[in-house]
């Protein structure tokens, strides 16, 4: 049996994983997602909670074959750095794309996806994934 | 009737994957069978009922350009929401940012309950409770492997945001009509995964009589006629039922034009009737009239008449057509397609 998160530590993270919430650091100005108390950067905890814009471009991407055995109905698929359009660098999912598709400079819009199911009887885990960018 | 409500945005989503229904001919039937549509979309292996309703909801929030924390209600009509129980209007509600002081609800009356998650919400709007509100029509549709709803069964949502009557809207809602009878064409028990039906596409008795009772209803008390329509939209199932339906009513071939998109994408349920009107809103100049007569079985049709909107030629263009969601189409195989419906595990 797959390992489950716990239910209360999803649900602490909804906010954050369904709307691109990320971290403004007021000591060093960085931007980063996802949102936490300290800055990755400088370890300042003056840390404000900021909505991310929903369109970036692909810096860089790999194809996951073998993954972990809950995305295994999803493989294989794209993981990325995503520049957003306010420069922040988003690790995420590139999905709705073959892996021959994608490209550095592709642009790409946040759209909520599956990112998992705890088994059948489980919850359905959602968060933000990107996705080409319907123009 | 006063008017009720009028749309202020609206937005459609179809997923990316389509089949075509000669691939689901060869394997099941060598290709004899003449299928009722060309194609049916098919959602991805991340995607259900509530993600494609979050993609039309952003969508039609995009074209409203109003503060999401304004919306008070969200009412979800789908057949195939991804839980038996915990409603996907919390979810997307959260997803949005909507108001958390919201009357929030999943309904199910097959493919009927989009419009009548319409009329409710526009119901909350005239009677003042609420300023804004969105109804979302929503499914990921399955038939069983070999079965011919299979040709059929597709995957679409469609979106709408609601607010006070206005003629600067997008569209207002002039007049609701609802008619329903106690019809078993076809159901799905608790615990099965695939819905049973009595009839080969449910013919008269269901599709027919409803469409038709209540596009009648509606015309007879709102006193119109066929001929005061510029664009009627029905159920599509396929493509001959809503050309039949259309026929036997009295409307022409020009007044569906925008309205008939099954053969392309499918049967949507919840959203067929509903992507059609967002075609024919991307479509429509202000001052013309619209007719949308749903069906659901069980069975069920709303009628809705409205009146497009001096807005809508502003808001058009800040979301994608359905046009562009239908040309935006990438299509599998069989195997692929029960790879991405979670029929092949690993
Ligand atoms: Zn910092």
């Amino acid at each position: 049996m797959a390992y489950l998160r716990s239910v209360p530590r999803v649900w602490r993270e909804r906010e954050i994983k369904y709307r691109l919430i990320g971290g403004a650091c007021r000591s060093c100005g960085r931007r980063f997602y996802p949102y936490r108390q300290t800055c990755p950067a400088c370890g300042s905890e003056e840390v404000e909670r900021v909505k991310l814009p929903e369109t970036g471009t692909v810096e860089v991407f790999t194809v996951v074959r073998s993954p972990p055995s809950e995305f295994a109905e999803q493989a294989p698929y794209v993981v990325a750095l995503v520049r957003l359009d306010d420069g922040t660098l988003v690790p995420a999912q590139i999905t709705d794309v073959d892996p021959g598709e994608v490209y550095e400079g592709m642009r790409v819009e946040a759209a909520l996806r599956r990112y998992r199911t705890q088994g059948e009887r489980g919850i359905i885990e959602y968060g933000i994934k990107f996705r080409p960018l319907i123009q | 009737m006063k008017p009720l409500a009028s749309i202020i945005g609206y937005g459609a989503y179809i997923p990316r994957y389509r089949i075509e229904a000669k691939e689901i001919s060869r394997v099941h039937t060598g290709g004899a069978e003449r299928a009722p549509v060309r194609q049916k979309s098919v959602p991805g292996p991340d995607e259900d009922s509530l993600t494609i309703a979050y993609e039309a909801a952003r969508y039609a929030l995009r074209r409203a350009g109003i503060d999401p924390s304004l919306v008070e209600a969200l009412y979800i009509g789908s057949e195939s929401p991804p839980y038996a129980v915990k409603p996907s209007a919390t979810v997307i509600a959260e997803a949005l940012g909507f108001s958390r002081k919201l009357y929030g609800i999943d309904m199910e009356f097959a493919c009927k309950a989009g419009t009548t998650a319409i009329i409710s919400v526009a119901a909350l709007v005239s009677s003042g409770v609420i300023r804004y509100g969105m109804a979302i029509g929503t499914d990921t549709a399955q038939g069983r492997p070999g079965d011919e709803l299979e040709y059929t069964a597709a995957a679409g949502a469609a979106a709408f945001l609601i607010g006070p009557s206005s003629p600067e809207a997008v569209a207002t809602i002039d007049h609701v009509y609802s008619y329903v009878t106690d019809t078993p064409d076809f159901w799905r028990r608790e615990g099965e995964k695939y819905p049973m039906h009595t009839f080969r596409f449910t013919g008269e008795p269901a599709y027919f009589h409803h469409i038709i009772s209540a596009a009648r209803g509606l015309m007879e008390e709102a006193g119109l006629k066929p001929e005061d329509f510029d664009h009627v939209v029905f159920h599509q199932p396929n493509v001959k039922f809503p050309q039949r339906a259309g026929e036997l009513l009295g409307f022409k071939p020009e007044q569906m034009k925008y309205g008939l998109l099954s053969g392309e994408i499918g049967n949507t349920y919840a959203a067929a009737s509903l992507i059609g009107l967002a075609n024919v809103l991307d479509n429509a100049k202000p001052g013309e009239r619209v007719l949308v007569v749903s069906f659901g079985s069980g069975a069920g049709s709303d009628a809705i008449s409205l009146t497009v909107g001096e807005g809508v030629e502003k808001v058009r263009d800040k979301a994608p057509t359905v046009a562009k969601l239908v040309a935006r189409s990438k299509l599998v195989d069989y195997a692929l397609y029960l790879r991405y419906r979670g029929m092949i595990l690993r």
